[in-house]
Formats: structure tokens, C-alpha cells, sequence
């Protein structure tokens, strides 16, 4: 087991347009890339369990492989910068993705 | 066509936001390229700045920056173009940009030139007039059609505009170009079509340079990137000197900020980027091939719409008990219910933000029953009149101090203010509109303009 935040460059959060957030994992090298695409620990139901949201509202989940990167999008439960909102950017959603521990072969 | 491949200098991916860094600039001036041109806009800045008519930049960073562009750009004889003017392309920005333009060419003496503008302004008149004709504005990202409620509710929407008025204004004569809100990508897009070269790598070059350097290695923004164009391939380079376009940082960015990697809508068609191949040249530049281009049926037009909610006030309370840590729900309960009992339940809203909690992130956070062992409290109260909503901030605010929780030891105070007062915040604003609507001609919405800028040739000799 190791933790994504070790095995990733690159994990971050924005706006996509004003009603989504999307989700950038992003890997050094193809190898590790690709194991942790296989290890499944990072799949639409394992982002849904872990910020505790039905699978209905991550809109997009694709690997990326010109990147070597896995990516998803979640609508936001209000649009950016409305009253209630607490991150106008979208910028630090990302924080439980670190802690995933992804089993490696 | 006259040259076989089309360079643009891109130096930053939201002028005004944050000022370029000039070392890069001029490293990339020094390469003569074809185009010099910046995106000026952002809907990430939250909905206030379009709704109040105001920019979130600086005055003084967009005069920088335009300044920068503007010299060199007449001094290479090559095309300056600003996309999305002032942060949200409104018609004030826009003709804040004309003014700065105006204002640094007579400084400088500049010989004269052509000044292309548009706007990009929807007027809430013929949208109702649209919908009440029987014209559906379609919702975007799940939202639900326009409904004359939320048309009401709405104080200024802006088009996004297409390749459409850049070339238009192109083929006027037009030296400069300042643009009201538009697609990121088109002021790349719109010349390089407009000389001849295939629409899908011209979307592209636009779709990963319009953010300047955060296409490259390592991070670092505010840094000038290349774009150039041939009728086979986008080349990418890096112009700082410890900068790289890399496949990682290029492809990474064909990524960035939109929910999907593969597509790029804009007005007129989809740039589909599911076969893009990337490919290390040299060290600073990166080779991208394979985009395709697919027109749209229906010509529909992307419109951002913001619309005020209120008057805002911010409170700050501080809270370091064990016990009121733990049961800060009920704290906030009890203050809730206080407002609730003295102002009735609606006609405001009342929101608490718990640092330490979910303050970042809301219900979405994982760890919101590990709070840490002290909380910050940012209450915000919204009304359409600024006494009401200073009312309910004090009121949300001061009422967690005399919360009543039955174990409590502490019972001179349930929490702590660094301030014993509310702040008046800018009024609070909302998306009202992000939806699309038909139209016949991509330019119907975008009033064009053609100015003289600069000193005639005689008077300059005088």
C-alpha cells in the first residue's frame, strides 16, 4: 500500500465553469500511472464514497493517458462564489484525495 | 498564405489579475513574433464583479500589461489582441481598456493605428423578448432553462463571443483589438484561421496558450509562452529561461479548469481532442498533432448571467473549549434561533462558516467530526437592505457568545472575538445565468468599432 500523495506530482482542484469542480491526479511516470489505474483504488465509486456524494453528481471520470493523469468533475451543491459558498476557486477540494491508499502489486 | 507557420506570444493567462513577468516578455519580443495577445477574463472570480460592473484586477497591473503589449506590438508592426476585457468583458471594461489604450499610445507618441472594439453586453430586454417569441435559453452543467423569474433576478449578463468578431475586425484593418467576453481560445483561434490554417489546430494552439506559462514546467505563472502554428502541427515553448513545454505540462494543461480533457466547446463547433498526439521536440518545446474540429448544427451562444442577493456583513468568532468544540453545532443552533426569533425566517440569509471543522470545504469534507482543538467562525449575514443584514450578522455573530450548553464549564463567554464588531463586505452576488441561446449570426450580439489610436505621421514630425 501506498499513499496517492506519495505516488502522484500533481493533485489538485479548480473550477470548471461556474456550477462543477474538477479533480486533476497527475503522475510523474506512465508506470506508476498505470498501476495505480489498475489498482482500482481510484474509481467513480471510490471519490463518491470518499466525499461522501452520490455517483450522480460527479459528472466526468476518465483517464487522461496523454497526461498520465486520472480526472473527475463534481457539479457543486451551489454555484462559485454564492452566498454559502467556501472556495470561489474551487482550489482546495483536493485534500482527502492525498490520504487514498492505493494497494500495489 | 505568406509564411508558413504563425507565432503568437502569449504573456499571461488573465491580464490584470496578477502583473507579467517582463524578463520572459522581452526574451519572446526578441523571437519577432506574428501576434502578441492575452485573455483578460475569468468566470472563477465568482459572480460579484460581473454583477457590480467592476473589475477584481487592479487598475494599475491592466495598465501595465497593456502597456507592455502595446509598445511592442507597434514596434514589431504585428497585431495586439485582449480577449474578455477587465476581468469580465462587460461594456465599461471594455471601454476601461479603450481609454488605457488611448491614454498609453499619447504618451508614448505613438504613430497611429486601428483600434478594433466590440462588446459583449446582452441587454435583459431581448432576452425576455427571445423567450417570450417561444426561444428556449438552455441550461448548462444541469441547470434548468432560463426562467423569466431568474431573467428578472439578473443584473447584467455578457455573450461569449466567438473567432467571429476578431476576424471581422481583422479584415477592418484593425491594429489592436480589445474584446468584450469571449471564449479563451478564439483570440488565438480567429487570426490563425482567419491566415489560412486548419480550424482544429487553431482552436487548439488557443485552447492550451491562453493560459501563457501554465502549460509549462515547473510551475510558474505570469511567464511568456510561444504558440506557433504550421499547417500540420502547434509547437509550444517555454521563453523563460528555466521554463519547459513538456508533453506532461502541455498535455496536463489541455486539461485544466474544464470537466472533460477531451472537449473544448465554442461557439460555431466542438474542438474534439481524443486523438491529440504529444511530442518532446527539444528541451523547451512541445509538438502537438491530431485535433479535429466539429461544426455545430445550431450556432448557440454561451451567456453568463450574475444577479445581486444582497447587502453582506462578515463576523469572526473564535472558539477554544473542549466541550463548546465539540458541540458547535448547537452553539451555532442557538444563535440561529435567536435571529430566527427577533427577525422571522426569511427575508435574510444567515451562513456560518467553521474553520478548523468543514470551513473549506463544506460537506464535502471527510474529516468534519475530527474538528481541531480550536474553531474559527466566519458568519455572514445577506439582506437586501444594509441595516437588516448588519443586523443579522451581529445578531448570528454575538449570539454564539451566550449559547447555552448545559455542561459547559466556561460561563463567562461561549466564544471569542477579535473584533467585537461586523465588517461591511462587498454586496453578495449569484450565477444566476449560465445557459445557451440560438442564434442565426455569430456576430448579431458583438457591436463592432473601428477608432483612429495615435499621433498622425505629420503631427508627430511637428
Amino acid at each position: 500500500m501506498a499513499k496517492l500523495s506519495t505516488l502522484a506530482k500533481t493533485v489538485r482542484s479548480k473550477n470548471a465553469g461556474v456550477d462543477k469542480i474538477t479533480f486533476d491526479v497527475i503522475f510523474r511516470d506512465r508506470e506508476t500511472y498505470e498501476r495505480v489505474k489498475q489498482s482500482g483504488a481510484i474509481t467513480r465509486a471510490s471519490v463518491a464514497r470518499l466525499y461522501r456524494i452520490p455517483e450522480t453528481r460527479i459528472s466526468d471520470f476518465v483517464a487522461f493517458d496523454p497526461a498520465c493523469a486520472i480526472k473527475f468533475t463534481i457539479y457543486r451543491d451551489r454555484p462559485s462564489g454564492s452566498p454559502g459558498d467556501t472556495d470561489i476557486f474551487g482550489a482546495q477540494q483536493y485534500a482527502p484525495l492525498l490520504d487514498i491508499e492505493v494497494p500495489l502489486k | 498564405m505568406s509564411k508558413r507557420t504563425l507565432r503568437f506570444l502569449c504573456p499571461n493567462g488573465h491580464l490584470g489579475f496578477a502583473p507579467i513577468q517582463t524578463e520572459s516578455f522581452y526574451l519572446g519580443v526578441a523571437t519577432n513574433p506574428d501576434v502578441i495577445l492575452a485573455d483578460s477574463g475569468s468566470d472563477d472570480i465568482g459572480p460579484g464583479p460581473l454583477g457590480a460592473d467592476t473589475s477584481t484586477s487592479p487598475r494599475a497591473w491592466q495598465a501595465h500589461d497593456l502597456e507592455h503589449m502595446l509598445l511592442a506590438s507597434r514596434k514589431l508592426g504585428v497585431p495586439m489582441i485582449i480577449g474578455s476585457a477587465g476581468d469580465t468583458g462587460t461594456n465599461s471594461r471594455v471601454d476601461l481598456y479603450v481609454g488605457m489604450i488611448r491614454e498609453i499610445a499619447a504618451r508614448h507618441h505613438l504613430a497611429s493605428f486601428k483600434l478594433g472594439y466590440f462588446y459583449s453586453e446582452v441587454p435583459k430586454e431581448s432576452l425576455r423578448r427571445n423567450m417570450e417569441g417561444g426561444e428556449t435559453i438552455e441550461g448548462l452543467d444541469g441547470r434548468p432553462a432560463l426562467t423569466p423569474q431568474e431573467l428578472e433576478a439578473t443584473d447584467r449578463i455578457v455573450a461569449m463571443a466567438g473567432i467571429h468578431p476578431y476576424t471581422e475586425l481583422l479584415d477592418r484593418g484593425a491594429d489592436v483589438i480589445i474584446g468584450g467576453r469571449g471564449s479563451d481560445c478564439v483570440i488565438f483561434a480567429g487570426p490563425a484561421i482567419r491566415a489560412g490554417y486548419p480550424e482544429a489546430l487553431s482552436y487548439y494552439l488557443g485552447k492550451v496558450l491562453e493560459c501563457a506559462s501554465f502549460n509549462a514546467e515547473p510551475y510558474a505563472g505570469k511567464e511568456t509562452v510561444i504558440g506557433e502554428i504550421s499547417m500540420e502541427d502547434v509547437q509550444l515553448t517555454a521563453m523563460h529561461p528555466a521554463q519547459r513545454c513538456t508533453v506532461a505540462s502541455v498535455a496536463g494543461h489541455a486539461m485544466y479548469e474544464r470537466s472533460n480533457p477531451f472537449f473544448e466547446y465554442v461557439l460555431g463547433g466542438m474542438l474534439d481532442m481524443r486523438q491529440c498526439r504529444y511530442e518532446q521536440v527539444d528541451e523547451k518545446t512541445t509538438r502537438v498533432t491530431g485535433p479535429v474540429f466539429v461544426p455545430a448544427r445550431d450556432l448557440r451562444v454561451k451567456l453568463e448571467g450574475a444577479g445581486k442577493v444582497g447587502e453582506r456583513y462578515v463576523g469572526i468568532a473564535g472558539v477554544r473549549d473542549p466541550y463548546t468544540v465539540a458541540n458547535i453545532d448547537r452553539v451555532i443552533g442557538w444563535a440561529r434561533q435567536q435571529v430566527r426569533a427577533r427577525l422571522g425566517d426569511s427575508g435574510y440569509e444567515l451562513y456560518y462558516h467553521v474553520y478548523g471543522k468543514n470551513g473549506v470545504m463544506g460537506d464535502l469534507e471527510p474529516l468534519k467530526d475530527a474538528p481541531g482543538h480550536e474553531l474559527g467562525i466566519v458568519v455572514y449575514g445577506i439582506a437586501p437592505e444594509a441595516a437588516l443584514a448588519e443586523e443579522v450578522c451581529m445578531m448570528g455573530t454575538r449570539q454564539m457568545f451566550y449559547a447555552r450548553l448545559p455542561e459547559v464549564k466556561g460561563t463567562a463567554g461561549g466564544v471569542a472575538f477579535p473584533l467585537d464588531e461586523v465588517m461591511r463586505a462587498s454586496p453578495a452576488y449569484r450565477w444566476t445565468v449560465n445557459h445557451t441561446m440560438r442564434v442565426r449570426d455569430p456576430l448579431e450580439l458583438f457591436p463592432l468599432h473601428l477608432v483612429d489610436v495615435g499621433m498622425p505621421a505629420a503631427a508627430r514630425r511637428g
